[in-house]
This record gives structure tokens, sequence and C-alpha cells, in this order.
């Protein structure tokens, strides 16, 4: 059997499913091909014990950016939220907790801090509003005669020169820099510092001293400036991901879930389609890869398709993940017992300083877990309690550091891991481990194993400086476009990278439609 | 450590199995390095040497040529994806001249290919690959392993070099053909007996064969042809007249010619296959290669210099000359790479990396040279005519079997 499409998406991700819709907006026919059981990638709800629903994958839903979110409109598409701006709390050793968002908590440990953090929030909402147009477009290439790649350019100076000789000196100071040097010189709460510090390594291979963190953090304010906090999504992010499909097939997208593709077809140094696992060929001279790079170039494409060096680059991706995923199924509420009840609702951020987390981070550097990890955990069924059965409790944790491969290997050490992370919550919520029912742990392999993206890393590539813009993934493919003709990448591991932002997705679909524009 | 063991410190570079012969005969002690290895630049004379691989044979020790073994399941797609040439068409027992570039289309260097059997070749060049070779193996199932040392090799070229390989002992010889390889066994007539593989081909563009064999049978190899060939005017050479033979015979060299891609730290120093003239060698038919998107793009656009061979007027070698439009020297267009006076074609030539305007057969470009008349430098520019390579291509190197003396 052969069918014929404009363009097929491989992997009915976010980002893919983000992606097909828009070209199918513009008059594509596109089919959309999922090896999994259902579409969404990471961003999948399951039952993981009887009655306890979570998000597998991400468990969070951060704020779209303004464009994509209009371009979109999934409140139309049936997404309903369940919290619709999650507040993030730190928990410090003791069990004492601190609001970020509320002034007055903050004034009460450390009055000079409130200052500093509204400074600070206000020169990263600078930052992000001038960073945030350089993320949404094609990155320009490097050393062309191309005018669009020289307009890209001059548009990126002028955004940055835009911000005014004091904010763009210190744009330019504290780009590179590692963000607990960073925290040190503006705040003095080691508490405050701590929760400013996990977000900028949540998700990467990166402790607070590693250089570049600073560009993380700032990537993810950049993504969406201005807008709020992260969202809850009722029924967890599996709605999202549910929406999306609904909005792809609303614009004519076709979607098939339990279609993995085997390879991508090349004729004459030209995409032609993709065969899948089964056998059946689909014909299409736009093959759009979900898939991680590795994946793309190495698995589905091959690499005698392509230039050895350019290989080389694509196997020296970074891409080793180091976040594990904790789901329990707990017994009544969790005693978290300095937390105001309402207080259940947000984002708990277990990292009570900076060096905590560089000392956690020290254990993965010798492919080791930390011996006392780093947690942000979430009690979805706090906002949502279809998650769990009455008198019950979800909770949904990342932890952080837990190494893709791990020294003797994760099979007899899932156990452990468990219990030191279960050792490190009842700090903050003493006797919770009794209650706890049903423990499943998701580490690296597994998510890799479950959504296919070597390495098991969230954004697909380290989010570094010397993995982004046009150096994303590599040189030679940071344009969305593969170097054979017909293969584009909308995956987490192109430009800007990865988070739930769709952003490569809709790069990725403004590059195809770029190019068949052109002559 | 024992003391006076040979290390890299002790004694950086490597002798070949061949070395302890030649230097017995050795008569000016002149020797070069050759990746990493020492080897003779001149036995007594380059003159006489030259000589003896035109009119007679010679004897050269290609022991430094860099060899790879490279077998497994994928070992042809991936020769293939590595190399400009269709190498599916290369049969058990041939051997291939090709070359190999990196992304941009820029050649890293040139060698020959053994097909040794089913996924089972040998690569030879004169410089270690070892890096790219593997960066071109990602995603190819295969193994790589550098045979080098395990094999010395002597390259025996001149017309009378298939008699004297009979002679010595090789029976058969007669019946290889061009780029042909195979497996042979030398019974030398005054004792001596030792396996070898030889292959018809060479680096002089005349008859020749080049004999490969175990480290442990080099000297007896040696020593059953100097036995046989020394009153027959056999006579080991240097680089020094190779080099003058293989300018005749139109090939390119790394380091002198051009510069390899993986040395080359200037940009625009490295040269595509187009550019030294190889697009004979460049098959964009057989599928994806390294460097292809790269090279078509640069046929689309047309060549920007092209190497080419010069026959200048005078007798004196135009060694490193600078090549400009006319003769007042005020517009440079290229330069000359390899240089010699050809005492067989009895003419001055060169090979030169020349601007577009300048590729085409029969146009004139003067070179500036320097001469050196008892210590009294001279300048002169001299008319220079862009002719067909190569400049010498006698009958004899084809013929099957070669004419025996």
């Amino acid at each position: 059997m052969s069918s014929r499409y404009d363009c097929v998406v491989v992997g009915a991700g976010h980002n893919g499913l983000v992606c097909a819709t828009l070209l199918a907006r513009a008059g594509r026919r596109v089919l959309v091909l999922e090896a999994a059981p259902q579409v969404g990638g990471a961003a999948v709800t399951r039952e993981f014990a009887p009655g306890f629903r979570v998000s597998a994958g991400a468990h969070l839903l951060p704020a779209m950016s303004a464009p994509l979110g209009r371009e979109l409109a999934l409140h139309r598409h049936g997404l309903e939220l369940a919290a619709a701006s999650v507040p993030t709390v730190a928990l410090a050793q003791d069990g004492q907790c601190l609001p970020l968002d509320d002034d007055a908590a903050l004034a009460a440990r450390s009055p000079a801090d409130v200052a500093a953090l509204a400074a600070w929030r206000a020169l990263q909402r600078r930052f992000a509003q001038a960073l945030h147009p350089l993320l949404t477009g094609i990155p320009p290439r490097l050393g062309t005669q191309d005018r669009a790649d020289r307009a890209r350019l001059l548009t990126l100076g002028w955004k940055l020169r835009r911000l005014g000789r004091d904010d763009l000196r210190e744009l330019l100071r504290v780009g590179g820099m590692c963000v607990h040097d960073l925290l040190e010189e503006r705040f003095e709460l080691p508490l405050l510092k701590g929760a400013l510090a996990l977000d900028a390594v949540l998700g990467t291979n990166l402790g607070p001293r590693s250089p570049g963190t600073v560009a993380s953090l700032l990537y993810r304010a950049a993504v969406a400036p201005g807008a709020g906090g992260a969202m809850l999504p009722a029924g967890g992010l599996g709605s999202f991901a549910q929406a999306l499909a609904r909005a792809a097939r609303a614009a004519g997208a076709q979607l098939r879930t339990a279609a993995p593709v085997a390879r991508v077809q090349v004729r004459e140094d030209r995409v032609t389609g993709v065969v899948l696992e089964g056998g059946e060929e689909i014909e299409a001279p736009t093959v759009i890869s979900n898939a991680d790079p590795r994946t793309t170039f190495l698995r589905l494409l091959g690499a005698e398709h392509l230039d050895a060096g350019f290989v080389r680059r694509v196997s020296q991706i970074r891409s080793r993940g180091m976040t594990a995923k904790l789901h329990l199924a707990v017994d009544g509420v969790p005693p978290f017992s300095e937390l105001p009840p309402q207080a259940l609702r947000g984002r708990l951020l277990f990292a009570p300083d900076s060096d905590y987390i560089e000392r956690a981070y020290n254990h993965s550097k010798y492919r080791e877990c930390s011996e006392q990890p780093v947690l942000e955990i979430t009690v979805p069924s706090a906002s949502d309690p279809t998650l769990a059965p009455a008198g019950k409790s979800v909770l949904s944790i990342v932890v952080q550091y837990a190494p893709h491969e791990v020294q003797g290997g994760w099979q007899g050490q899932r156990q452990a891991f468990t219990q030191r992370i279960l050792a490190t919550l009842e700090r903050c919520a003493p006797g919770l481990s009794p209650r706890v029912q049903a423990a499943q742990l998701l580490v690296p392999q597994d998510l890799e194993r479950e959504f296919g993206n070597q390495g098991g890393h969230w954004h697909h590539a380290e989010l570094a400086l010397d993995q982004f813009m046009m150096m994303r993934p590599v040189p030679g493919a940071a344009q969305y476009r593969a170097p054979v003709d017909g293969l584009y990448l909308c995956g987490a591991g192109s430009h800007p990278g990865g988070g739930l932002t769709g952003l490569p997705g809709r790069g990725c679909a403004l590059a195809v439609l770029r190019r068949s524009a052109e002559p | 450590m024992t003391p006076g063991a040979d290390t890299h410190f002790t004694r950086p570079l490597l002798r070949t199995p061949f070395h302890e012969r030649q230097m017995r005969v050795s008569q000016v002690d002149s020797f070069v390095p050759w990746s990493g290895y020492t080897t003779v630049d001149v036995f007594t004379s380059v003159e006489q040497e030259y000589f003896a691989i035109r009119n007679s044979s010679s004897l050269y020790d290609v022991s430094p040529m860099v060899k790879y073994r490279i077998r497994g399941p994928d070992a042809l797609r991936y020769l293939n994806r590595l190399c400009t040439r269709d190498i599916r068409k290369l049969r058990p027992g041939r051997v291939a001249y090709t070359v190999w570039c990196d992304d941009a289309g820029m050649l890293i260097d040139d060698g020959t290919v053994f097909c040794l059997g089913e996924s089972d070749y040998r690569l030879c060049t004169g410089e270690w690959q070892l890096d790219w070779l593997r960066a071109s193996a990602i995603g190819f199932d295969v193994v790589i392993r550098d045979e080098t040392a395990d094999l010395a090799a002597l390259a025996v070229q001149g017309p009378t070099a298939a008699h004297l390989l009979k002679g010595a002992g090789i029976a058969g010889i007669e019946r290889l053909k061009p780029f042909e390889h195979g497996e042979f066994r030398l019974t030398a007539p005054a004792g001596g007996s030792a396996p070898l593989m030889v292959s018809r081909t060479g680096f002089t563009g005349d008859l020749g064969y080049e004999l490969w064999m175990s480290p442990g049978d080099a000297t007896t190899v040696w020593d059953a042809l100097m036995g046989f060939g020394t009153s027959r005017a056999l006579r080991p050479i240097g680089s020094r007249a190779l080099n003058m033979a293989r300018i005749e015979a139109g090939f390119i060299l790394p380091r002198v010619d051009f510069t390899s891609a993986a040395h080359s730290l200037f940009p625009g120093t490295e040269r595509s296959p187009l550019e030294l003239g190889l697009a004979w060698l460049v098959d964009f038919g057989k599928g994806h290669f390294t460097g292809r998107r790269a090279l078509l793009a640069e046929q689309a656009r047309g060549p920007r210099r092209q190497l080419v061979g010069l026959d200048i007027e005078g007798t004196k070698p135009a060694y490193q000359a600078l090549l400009y439009t006319d003769r007042t020297g005020r517009r440079e267009c290229g330069s000359v790479t390899s240089a010699t006076w050809s005492p067989t074609c009895k003419r001055n030539l060169a090979l030169a990396m020349v601007a577009a305007p300048y590729i085409a057969e029969g146009s004139i470009v003067w070179a500036e040279i320097y001469l050196n008349r008892e210590l009294q430098w001279q300048r002169r520019m001299v008319r220079a005519r862009v002719v067909p390579r190569p400049f010498f291509a006698p009958e004899r190197r084809r013929a099957t079997p070669p004419a025996d003396f």
C-alpha cells in the first residue's frame, strides 16, 4: 500500500503537532505518524497505580509565547486549566517554606532580597523581551552571502542594541556566566538562591556552577516573556496533547498512532517519504522529524546519506539525560507540615541552597546518583481531584541528578534511589513514606525507551551556549533543514530548544513554507 | 627502560625493514622523513636513479606507505561513502586510485583501494588518516586496522620490471594486468623463498609493480631482487628521482601540490578534486559520498582555479615560481607547485595552480624564475604554455604481457 502526502511528520510530540497544524493551515496535506499508542510524546497522562493518574513526562505547562498561543487558540480545542498560574514555593531543610511571590514572607527573612528580586525580575524581563524574537524565527547561518541570513543577523544585533548600553553590557557580562556567581552577586538568602538556581539547571546536565547556566535561565524566561507562571491542564498534560491533536485535525492534518517509522526514504539525495516498521511506504516530498537529531540522522536517515564531518558533529551532540521522574500514590494529603494548605497547589522546590544543588550534581559527573537529590514537587491532585481516588493524592516529582548511564547499571539501584528520594522528602513532609501506596520511578533510560529520545534528555540536546541558535543541534542543520533536501527537524533539539514551548515546531513550519516559496 | 633501546625519543624516526640493506647501498647517506619513517632521498645521484626508472628498473622502498585494512559487513558502503569513486565497481583482485574529501568537498588525501575479497579492502595512502577514517565509520559496521607496520613494500618500476621479477623468481608475473593484484611466491634461483602480494601499480607512470610482504621476508626479497638485478642495471632509488618521474606522469603529492583539508590552517588553502584536475575521479551518479553536495555546487559555479601542466621555455626548472598574466609581471595568476627538467621528454615541465581564465590548453602565462649562476642571482620572466597531462605516458605501462628483455 502506498499513499501520498505533501508532508509527513514523524512523531506526534507537541512540536510535531504544532508544526503539522501550521502546515495544514497553510494548505499542505499533512500526515502525522506516532510510534506510541497515543499522541503527545512526553506530554502524556497515564495511570501508574489503580485510580491514580499522572503526567508521565512533563508535569507543568509553561505559558506559551503569545503569537503561538494566539495561532493555536487551544482553549477553543478543549484545553481546560486546573490551575492557571502555579505559584512557586521554596522548601527549606527544616520544612520551612518560602513562597517566591510573597514579598512579606521574603521581607521577614531578608528585606534586601525583596528589592533585589524585583530588580532581577525586571532585568530578566527586559532581557527576555530582547531575546524573544531571536528564539521565534529561523536562526541565521554564519558566513553566507544569503540576504535572509544577513537580515536575521542584523535583526539580532539591532534587538540587542536596543537594550541600551547598561543592559547590553550586563547581558554580555552575565550571559556566559554560571548562575551561582550571578546569584551570589545579587541575593542574600540561601533558600531564594537555591530556588532560582534550580530553575537554571532543571532538566539539564548542568550544576549551578556550570558555565552557561545564566543563559539557560534566560532561555526559560525568553520563550514566553511577560507571561505568567506555569499552568496545570485539567486531566494532566495529556489533555494539552489532546487539544493540540484536535487543533491539528481541525486544520486538516491526519494523525496515526501506533505507526512507528522505520526509516526515511531517499532517492538521488532527495527525501521521497518514509517506511513504517511494518513495511508500509508513505510517499511525501517533505519529511519532518520530531525525533531527536541523533535518532533522525543516524537511525531514520542513515549516515550513508550524510557527510562524515556532519555525522561526527551529530554523534557528538551532548544529550545525556540527568533528570528522573518519581510518581507517588499517597493516602490522604501529603504531610508538608509547614505548608499552608493552598500551597500544595504550587510548585514545591526542594533545593535549600545553591551548594546543595552543586553537591547533588557532583555525583552525576562520576555516573552516580545524587546522595541527596534536588526535587521539583507538584501535587496535581490538589488542583485536579480527578487524578486520584477520593481521599488520596498524587505526587509528581522531578528528580535530579540521575545519570542516563549509572555506574553498575540502573537495575539494582532503582529501589535504593527511590528510598533516597523518599528520605529527602521526609525532611519537609515527615510521615509521608508510610502513606505511600505505590511509587513509580522513571529514570532517563525509561524516558528514552518510552519517548524515543536517545540519552533520555528533556531537551534532546543539552541546553548550552555551544548548542544554541545557529549551533543547534549542529551547524548544517540549525535552520530546521537537514542537508538532504526535503528533510526537516522540528523537535526540542532544534532552535530554540526544549520545554513545552512549541517554538521548534513553529520555526520548522516557517522553514518548510519558506523553502517552498523558493525557486 | 633498557639503556640504548630504540624509543621514540632516542630515535624519533622508525626504520623500515629494508633500512639495513639500503644503508649498505647508500653512497651519500641522504635520508628524509616520511610518515614517521626514515627513507632514502638519494642513494648515489639523482640522474642515475632517474634513468634507472625510465631505461631499466628501479627499486624503491614504499614500506612507510600507510595501510588500513577495512573489513566488515558495511565495508563497501563505507568506502563508497568515503571515496569519490564508485567502489562498487571494484572487483576482488583489482586496485583503484581514488581521493576522499571533507564535507566542503576539499581534498583530504589520495590513495589506492585494494579489493582483497568480499567486504575486505585495504586503503594505501601517503599519510595517516585514522581520525578521518574513524569519523567516517560512525554508523557503519566496519573494523579499521592500521597495517602499516605489518607489511613491508617495495616498488619495482621501469621498462624491464617484469623481466626482472620473473628472473628473480616470481613466476607468472607477466599475466598481471594494470591495476590488478595477486598472490605470488618468490623462489629465488640463489635460494630463499617468500610469499608476496604483487600489484601492478606505481607512482612513476611506467611499467611497474609493487611488492607487499611480511617484514620478516623483506631482506630475502631485497637480496633476491638485487642478486638477479644488479647486473641488469636494477638500481635502488630515493625519493628525489621518483619525484622527477611522478611529475612527468602528472601525479600529485600532498604538501606539495595540495594542502590536505585535514592539515590546512588558513581558510582558502584547501583544494577540491575538481580544482586539482581530478574530476574524472568524482562519480556524482553513484549515490552520496562525503563532499558530494559541495562539489556539485562547485561544479555548477564553475572553477575558480585549476591544477594544470605547464611547458616552460628554457631548461631551468620553475621551482615554486609565481605566474603572471604577461611579461611585465604586474598581475599574478597562479603559482607552480612542482617543477622539473624532464630528461625523457626533453622539456621543462611543471604542475601549477592557475586562475580560471588561464586553465584552457594553450593558454600562455609567464613564470618568474630565479637563476643562480655561481652565486649571481638573476631573474627571468619565461613564457609557459598550458599543456595536457600526463607529460609522459609510454604504451609499455599498459602492455600485457609486458616486453621481456
